[in-house]
């Protein structure tokens, strides 16, 4: 008797051993990396991160200072036309500044926009999420009618007025226009984070396992820290992912309508505004940071979907 | 001996679209330190809600405890403010909920879950909170613990969920522990270890249990004290061995008769008690349990009888019955004989005549 338990005892320990610790964000993290569109997209962000930072080592040129004598709209290299300059070797835009710099140092403009505003929408949108689904009654009432209220107006015509009504007021001057951008997209885009993270918790405090935290004495901060918010994570995770290239589009869009980062300050979406007017005679200062803009685009689409399979396996298509 | 929890005429009540629900209406028991009470009843019957009343754990709204007082150790424990209240919970009074699959967070590992209440009550730090985790879960038989802590919720069976809840519950040393169907949820082999688990740690720990349960067979050989409630009462109270050998209310004898037993003939069949527990917003005018009583007369429902001691049985049994009162007419009924159905008497009747003539018959 004594031998026969303390043998399955050691298959138990053995099994034990055998077996690879895994926890739940770990197996995700592991299929994340299984998927190869979201690797790739993962490299292409991080690449793009790369180059923001180091822009200053990267870039052959400055991308404001206008060279002289200037040698403007110049064509990229491989296209073998005599509009081109061995020194460019993505052409010139209509000023003679070099498109490639220009590229490199827009990239830190994307990225911060696409990473600082998101941050700011998940902070504000989570908590009020949490504290309107967890203590529900007249402060959900307060806190999702002002939701509902933001939630209402058209996404986009809603950035537009709050950047351009504010452009010309000393904050719209911040960082080049870049403050007031963070603002706008986080204030357009908190109430679906809100309400996202409210319809999560509704369900999840009627777990049982909220009960249980409940009956051991749990504070209401940490039943949502600690037990709603780890189990509402997963969709809030996604719609981060699809949030950040939202974000990159918002401020390209903004730029490209005059009303987003203050030139000379490079960015894609100014870039491509200042190179339509030209674009039947040299259509390249458009196409090089309209394929910037869709590369990053992809790449986070592709993390995002990645995300989404990896931390539901259950709704794969 | 004093007793540690005393509840006293305690109404719970949920207000709901349809009107208010009574799902606890006017229960009194008491229990002592180390004593283990039996609460039994249908679903639905508000054995749930009164726990959850104990450890003021009902959601608000809908529900409310309007009326009563719950003693723990003397104080009040509807009367504390929220604080006082998140103290007593899983430090003194701790609870084991029935379905164990769910109500262990699933995405914290099992020793972040029970050191939960050690670093909330005890201030224990992470370490010391580790160590004692492992020794929670070594008491309670999970092999290898030292290697099971880190293990997410999902790696774990039923039936060892439900042991890291019984260490979840016991971490604190609690006074008390509630169990609300601790082993419904899981296959009978495990629901025997399970109760044999609780059995020796409610001895060795002196902790009070209330253990509730729709199924007397787990009451049995667990319990000192059993309560049946019956659509929010209490219908009756008595000592364990006493409920089982002389049960003193037709709601008990249903609940009786519905248990399989392995030592009475294959012949005996269970009946079942017709009908559904009464609508709680509109209940019965009399005796709850009168329309689904078989020995129902007018006084039933016309008025509710009391819950008083009943004659023939020992000084501390009492029911809430008109016919087993003192003058009813059940009083020398033997429930075991009156198995109610007579249709089925016949044909248990005739069934056993057949085989007794089959028999005898090749001896001619």
């Amino acid at each position: 008797m004594a031998t026969a338990s303390t043998t399955q005892e050691r298959a138990a320990e053995l099994n034990v051993l055998a077996r690879k610790q895994r926890s739940l964000w770990g197996d995700a993290l592991y299929r994340l990396f299984r998927n190869k569109a979201a690797v790739g997209g993962l490299i292409v962000i991080a690449s793009a991160f790369l180059i923001a930072i180091f822009s200053g080592f990267i870039a052959p040129y400055s991308p404001i200072d206008i060279p002289r004598p200037p040698a403007s709209q110049m064509e990229p290299l491989w296209t073998g036309s005599k509009y081109t300059d061995a020194r460019y070797l993505l052409g010139t835009d209509f000023l003679g500044r070099d498109i490639l710099s220009r590229l490199i140092y827009a990239s830190r403009i994307s990225m911060v926009v696409g990473f600082i505003p998101t941050t700011i929408v998940f902070i504000v949108g989570v908590s009020v999420g949490l504290v309107a689904g967890f203590f529900g009654g007249w402060l959900d009432q307060l806190l999702m009618r002002f939701t509902d209220i933001i939630y209402a107006f058209p996404d986009f015509l809603f950035l537009l007025i709050i950047v351009a009504s504010f452009r010309n007021s000393p904050f719209g001057k911040v960082m080049d226009g870049l403050a007031l951008i963070f603002v706008a997209i986080a204030i357009v885009g908190w109430v679906g984070v809100a309400r996202l993270t409210r319809g999560q918790v509704l369900s999840l405090k009627e777990r049982e396992f909220v009960e249980a935290a409940r009956s051991v004495g749990a504070t209401p901060r940490r039943l949502m820290t600690k037990h709603l918010l780890p189990n509402a994570l997963a969709p809030l995770i996604v719609t981060a992912a699809f949030a950040v290239p939202g974000a990159i589009l918002g401020e390209a869009t903004l730029s490209f309508l005059g009303v987003g980062i203050i030139p000379p300050t490079p960015s894609w979406g100014g870039m491509i505004l200042e190179g339509f007017p030209f674009f039947s005679s040299n259509p390249w200062s458009v196409l090089m940071p309209a394929i910037c803009i869709s590369i990053v685009m992809l790449a986070f689409t592709f993390v995002g979907d990645g995300l989404r399979d990896a931390l539901d396996p259950r709704m794969k298509t | 001996m004093a007793d540690l929890l005393e509840v006293t005429d305690l109404h719970t009540q949920f207000f709901t679209r349809d009107g208010v629900v009574r799902a606890v209406d006017g229960v009194t028991f008491q229990v002592a330190a180390g004593e283990t009470l039996g609460i039994v009843g249908e679903s639905g019957c508000g054995k749930s809600v009164t726990a959850l009343s104990l450890m003021r754990l009902i959601p608000q709204p809908p529900g409310k405890i309007v009326k009563g007082s719950i003693m723990f150790d003397g104080q009040d424990i509807l009367k504390m403010d929220d604080d006082d209240v998140r103290g007593i919970r899983g430090n003194n009074i701790a609870m084991i909920f029935q379905d164990p699959m769910t109500s262990l967070n699933p995405v914290l590992t099992i020793s972040r879950q029970i050191s939960e209440a050690l670093e909330l009550h005890l201030k224990m730090d992470k370490s010391e909170a580790r160590k004692r985790t492992i020794e929670l879960l070594e008491l309670v038989q999970i092999p290898s613990a030292k290697k099971r802590v880190d293990d997410y919720p999902h790696q774990f069976s039923g039936g060892m969920r439900q042991r890291v809840m019984i260490a979840m519950a016991l971490s604190c040393n609690p006074k008390l522990i509630l169990a609300d169907e601790p082993t419904t949820a899981l296959d009978v082999t495990i629901q025997a270890q399970i109760l044999d688990l609780l059995k020796n740690l409610a001895r060795e720990f002196r902790t009070a249990f209330i253990l509730i349960t729709h199924d007397l067979g787990v009451v049995a050989g667990m319990t000192q004290r059993i309560n049946v409630m019956y659509a929010g009462k209490i219908v009756e109270k008595a000592d364990t061995g006493e409920l089982f050998a002389n049960p003193k209310m037709p709601y008990t004898w249903g609940l009786l008769r519905s248990i399989p037993r392995l030592d009475e003939s294959r012949k005996a069949k269970l009946v079942p008690i017709e009908g559904l527990p009464p609508d709680l917003i509109a209940p019965p005018p009399g005796c709850k349990f009168e329309p689904r009583c078989q020995y129902r007369r007018d006084i039933c429902h016309e008025k509710e009888p009391d819950l008083v001691h009943i004659p023939n049985s020992k000084a501390d049994h009492e029911a809430r019955c008109w016919g087993t009162q003192q003058g009813g007419w059940l009083v020398d009924t033997d429930w075991r004989r009156e198995i109610g159905d007579t249709q089925l008497i016949e044909a248990i009747k005739q069934e056993t005549a057949s085989v007794t003539t089959a028999t005898e018959t090749p001896g001619e």
